[in-house]
């Protein structure tokens, strides 16, 4: 597993340099494999916190059952872009929208007037920066999104609260303690039970916004691993900081800076062989 | 470019004078607090030593007498508990519904800016104010007599803006995290409160309330003014009945006498046998105050075990 991940690390550096060097001449990035559905796509997105714009006109699609990675220097808006799926800016006096993010099948806009930011919540789930599980029994942290939506059969909760540990790999871990506190575990298990926290409610959509940026190696090698596996049931966005983790789990990046989104394309094409200058600097480590 | 002096004598002669300043500074501290901590073992001493005498199982079984020798507490401590369970009743609710809703549902502009100005001064108005508006509103407007439920509101207006500083501070005190963490999930407002912020928030609400309750218990002068009785040779109704409705709340209505009133009477009688009677009774409030603490300590102490982040 760690052996594969270098080799591809490798691989990525070793192609990104020579990418560089054939620059210039570069055939539009357009794959030939038929792109796989939509699940979300942002059409001219803004944001703003108070008079500050965050995000400009922000177009891209997420395809469905995929894992689209967002990268670009700090402040570049990846975060903030990545919490209008959820609505979590609502939270905040003083944000603005403008511009949609639709989601399919039922091309339902996430950021409409009328469309409640808990509904919106309710079919995206999200996993923080820094794990934040609730000094709760570990078992109610997972249960806890099942709860608000009214359900309190004992059989139910078990079952899905078994699943959802087993979909984040920690049950095993865990099995014999769900009753005690979630803040007791280490780092790295502590952010796989909110994983499983934002598993248990079956989400269409699950944000990562830099899972592992408070992880060890060996617990971030695990999350990587994890989301790879999760994206066999649901579409995932993830940001990162960390390019190699971009190109080790990503179907899909996005390079972002200063609000907007430079160039999105297969992980591929955006590592090997980027359109845009811009891009390739940022991912050859010349900016950033 | 300047160079600094930078042999090692040098340093450890520079060393040696900073550190002059932490010996300065802890002894500085100790004599503050021993300065405190002397004064208070001073006078409890002083109050226990002269109420020593009056300490016995009768002083609490005794209603007040004319001779000091029979005299006891039992309608000052029977009327102090009963009185703060109203104030806790009243507080409680009152104050912490009012700092969950400042801290969690009020928009943040000008309105919400003075009213917290005014809690925070309302903290700070002598408790004779208070009297006052009590004897005026809850006596005479509201007709509620000088009962025991006209000093319980009486002092739950006293210790609320204190409910509800600590109710607001033990709020914010929560990691804006725990809170995305439970919206993420697609909480509601109110079940966020209910499932996360009040229960996070409880042991910080706890150490406010008991303040306010430590501060209410010893409160005289508000008392006097809503026309608390200092001869009372009778106890309220009992709460609880061997008929149909078995629960009672006659009590309320009932005249009343507390321990500061009816130390404030002891020593303001010539006879120097009551100022042993007065020094008991003082010795009493202060266990009364500190069980209090105690048992604030320790349910803070079980609350916090489970909550960090």
């Amino acid at each position: 597993m760690v052996t594969a991940m270098e080799a591809r690390t490798q691989t990525t550096t070793h192609a990104t340099m020579l990418g560089s060097a054939r620059s210039g001449a570069i055939a539009p990035a357009v794959s030939d494999a038929p792109a796989p559905p939509l699940k979300a796509e942002s059409r001219n997105l803004s944001f703003h916190y108070g008079k500050f714009q965050a995000l400009k006109s922000i177009s891209m699609p997420v395809h469905e059952y995929q894992v689209t990675a967002l990268i670009g220097p700090s402040g570049c808006g990846k975060s903030t872009f990545l919490r209008c799926f959820n609505r979590m800016h609502d939270l905040y006096p003083n944000t603005r929208y403008d511009g949609e993010i639709v989601l399919q099948p039922d091309n339902t806009n996430l950021l409409a007037d009328d469309v409640d930011p808990i509904e919106v919540r309710m079919r995206v789930s999200m996993v923080f920066q820094k794990p934040n599980p609730f000094p709760k029994s570990i078992y109610e942290n997972v249960a806890y999104g099942l709860r608000v939506r009214g359900i309190s059969n004992r059989n139910m909760l078990d079952e899905k609260v078994e699943q959802s540990l087993r979909g984040a790999a920690l049950w095993d871990e865990v099995k014999h303690r769900l009753n005690e506190v979630g803040s007791n575990l280490s780092g790295g298990q502590q952010q796989r039970l909110c994983i499983a926290r934002a598993l248990a409610t079956d989400p269409e959509i699950m944000l990562f916004d830099e899972p592992t940026s408070a992880l060890d190696p060996i617990a971030t090698a695990s999350i990587e691993e994890l989301i790879s596996e999760l994206k066999k049931k649901v579409t995932i966005l993830i940001v990162t900081h960390n390019m190699q983790q971009a190109a080790r789990v990503s179907d899909y990046t996005a390079y972002m800076y200063l609000g907007e989104v430079v160039e999105f394309d297969k992980t591929d094409t955006i590592f090997f062989k980027p359109r845009r200058k811009e891009t390739e600097d940022y991912i050859t480590g010349r900016f950033g | 470019m300047t160079y600094i002096a930078q042999t090692p004598e040098q340093i450890r002669g520079l060393i040696a004078k900073a550190k002059r300043w932490d010996v300065i500074f802890v002894a500085l501290g100790i004599i503050a607090l021993g300065i405190g901590l002397l004064t208070f073992v001073a006078l409890f001493l002083d109050m226990l030593i002269d109420g020593w005498a009056r300490l016995r199982p009768e002083f609490f079984t005794q209603f007040p007498s004319r001779r000091a020798g029979q005299a006891g507490i039992l309608s000052a401590w029977v009327g102090t508990t009963l009185v703060m369970l109203v104030t806790a009743a009243v507080a409680v609710p009152l104050g912490v519904a009012a700092g969950v809703y400042l801290e969690e549902y009020a928009p943040k502009n000008w309105v919400t800016d003075i009213i917290e100005i005014n809690i925070t001064n309302l903290a700070g108005v002598p408790s004779i104010v208070y009297g006052l508006l009590a004897l005026g509103l809850f006596v005479y407007a509201f007709g509620l007599g000088q009962s025991i439920r006209t000093a319980g509101l009486t002092l739950a207006l006293l210790i609320l803006p204190v409910v509800i500083v600590a109710t607001r501070e033990a709020i914010r005190s929560i990691p804006g995290m725990i809170r995305e963490g439970a919206y993420a999930v697609g909480a509601t407002k109110w079940q966020t409160t209910k499932d996360h912020i009040i229960p996070y928030s409880l042991p910080g609400i706890l150490t406010g309330v008991i303040i306010g309750m430590s501060r209410a218990i010893g409160e005289t002068a508000p008392i006097i003014t809503i026309g608390a009785l200092t001869f009372i040779a009778f106890l309220p109704p009992s709460p609880v009945s061997m008929d149909f409705p078995f629960l009672s709340f006659e009590w309320l209505k009932a005249p009343f006498t507390v321990m500061p009133i009816q130390m404030f009477n002891w020593t303001s009688r010539p006879d120097e046998a009551f100022h042993a009677n007065a020094a008991a009774a003082g010795t009493i409030l202060v266990f009364m105050t500190l069980a209090m603490n105690g048992l604030a300590i320790w349910l803070r102490y079980r609350l916090r075990k489970n909550i960090k982040w």
